[in-house]
């Protein structure tokens, strides 16, 4: 084992690991806020209203996240309107293109979790709410939402880590994040084996520091599940 | 609408069917401010139907609703069940109806405090501080003040449901609905929220009462009504329900349950 080599290529991958990190909260936080109303809308029972939820849920979740990358990053530069709409800006750019896949990538999949946990929230909970008089939304926004989140969050967590290691594919699409940065530093020095378990030891160290992190929230939302704070006097 | 202006509560002719079954086969009830009715019969008889459909958890086949004078609107829907016409407006008819359910339902995320002081903040639009005041009012009254900061999961059955009464009194409800409040109780716990129950009879609350426990629903309730099949088998006075009812099926109820 050539432990120079590690050595020199750590800054490289710390760098990667940077951009891989920003992939990695941009798409899940955007694909949350994506998940949410798609969530939603897929348990309405009005069919017009879940048609499109469901369909996209349906083809993201049903096909490879490469392919999807594929298509948007030089799938949709093949369209002059593409290439002449202001879209282009974003869309010729790979760090936003990978943004977007992974985003609706993701997104499908929290939305399929949100959708679980709301199903799981007792309906006695709802009624309760209902029976105050709140309004639908508040409903949601107060009740369902709020015990759906925290139903949902080991879920959320595991994709997200699932995330981390499928964002590795960006550097197919030219991007230097950790994989993308290994490749590079393996082009040069030739070194397999050093070059990708540094990438993999970096991956490793990333993902325990975030179950650590979906501990630490778990904990934090489930104050119902702590010890009660004994108020005296 | 002057014939319904002494009742706070018009219940009128309410039908409800669950796939081909009946379950309610026309129930109808008035309540005057300060009444208190007890309604009985077996399980299965359609009580916990009937009180859902007074607040529309269930919407009924047939039948209106009027909270004081005013009606919960509808209009008929899939299947020609009646559907609310106004969701404003039932939300609004809710918040004045207040509902006691068997399994208390708290919201499991708030604490006892939150749990009390949500609707009055979100529907009714108090400031967080008033209705910390209200709500401080109500944990005292069911003896829950130094459990203000407890979550559901760390009550027992008993305080969970005294916790669930006060979030229903904090709306400051005209008519209170309890669907078998002491059901799901041991049976250590349940007099400690009958009591509660009992006191608000006694300041005069209007209250519809499913339950089981026959020495209370004598004590504090000024009608009875029993309900077998869906259909109310007989109506009338706790005095004359409890000690001679007409339906041979009622005296025999009476007799396997008072002990
Ligand atoms: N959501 C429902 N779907 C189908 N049947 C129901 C539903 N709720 C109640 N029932 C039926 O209606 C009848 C009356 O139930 P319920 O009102 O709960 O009676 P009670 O409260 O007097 O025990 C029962 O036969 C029950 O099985
Ligand atoms: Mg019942």
């Amino acid at each position: 084992m050539n432990w120079q080599a590690i050595t020199d290529m750590l800054p490289l991958l710390a760098e990667g690991a940077g951009l891989t990190l920003q992939l990695l909260f941009l798409s899940g936080f955007l694909g949350l806020c994506l998940a949410v109303p798609v969530a939603i809308a897929r348990l309405s029972k009005t069919w017009w209203i879940n048609i499109l939820p469901r369909t996209y849920v349906f083809l993201f979740r049903g096909t490879p996240l490469l392919v999807q990358l594929f298509l948007i990053y030089y799938g949709l530069g093949q369209f002059e309107a593409v290439r002449e709409s202001i879209f282009w800006i974003v869309l010729k750019e790979a760090y936003w293109c990978a943004v977007i896949t992974f985003t609706l990538h993701t997104g499908a999949y929290i939305s399929e979790i949100l959708r679980g946990a709301i199903q799981t929230v007792p309906v006695g909970e709802v009624e309760a709410a209902r029976a105050v008089g709140m309004s639908h939304r508040q409903v949601y926004t107060r009740i369902l939402l709020p015990r759906a989140f925290r139903i949902a969050l080991p879920a959320y967590g595991n994709e997200i880590i699932l995330m981390l290691k499928a964002s590795a594919l960006a550097s197919t699409i030219t991007l230097l994040d950790i994989t993308g940065m290994a490749r590079t530093v393996y082009a040069k020095n030739y070194l397999p084996m050093e070059s990708f378990l540094t990438a993999g030891a970096f991956y490793l160290v990333l993902t325990y520091g975030l179950t650590l992190f979906i501990r630490y929230l778990e904990h934090r939302l489930h104050a119902d599940r702590k010890e009660p704070v004994v108020i005296i006097g | 609408m002057a014939e319904n202006d002494t009742h706070l509560l018009n219940v009128e002719g309410i039908h409800k069917r669950f796939g081909g079954q009946d379950v309610l086969k026309g129930i109808s009830v008035k309540a005057k401010r300060g009444d208190v009715i007890s309604i009985l019969g077996s399980s299965g008889s359609g009580k916990s139907t009937f009180l859902r459909c007074i607040n529309y958890l269930e919407y009924p086949d047939q039948g209106r609703v009027v909270v004081d004078g005013e009606e919960i609107l509808t209009k008929t829907g899939k299947g020609g069940m009646l559907v609310p016409a106004d969701q404003k407006q039932l939300a609004r008819l809710r918040a004045r109806i207040g509902f006691v359910f068997q399994s208390f339902n708290l919201w499991p995320h708030l604490n006892v405090l939150e749990n009390i002081i949500e609707a009055p903040m979100q529907v009714l639009k108090l400031s967080k501080k008033d209705a910390i005041e209200r709500a401080e009012t109500l944990l005292d009254r069911v003896g829950l003040a130094d459990h203000r900061n407890h979550y559901p999961s760390h009550l027992s059955g008993g305080q969970q449901q005294r916790a669930a009464i006060a979030r229903t009194l904090a709306m400051e409800p005209d008519v209170i609905l309890f669907d078998e409040p002491t059901s799901a109780l041991d049976p250590e716990l349940v007099n400690e929220v009958l009591n509660v129950i009992g006191s608000l009879a006694e300041e005069g609350r209007t209250m519809l009462i499913v339950t089981h426990e026959m020495g209370f629903a004598r004590e504090v309730s000024n009608q009875t009504m029993f309900l077998h099949e869906g259909k109310v088998e007989e109506q009338g006075s706790p005095d004359k329900m409890f000690n001679n009812a007409d339906s041979e099926r009622v005296r025999t109820f009476m007799a396997s349950h008072i002990h």
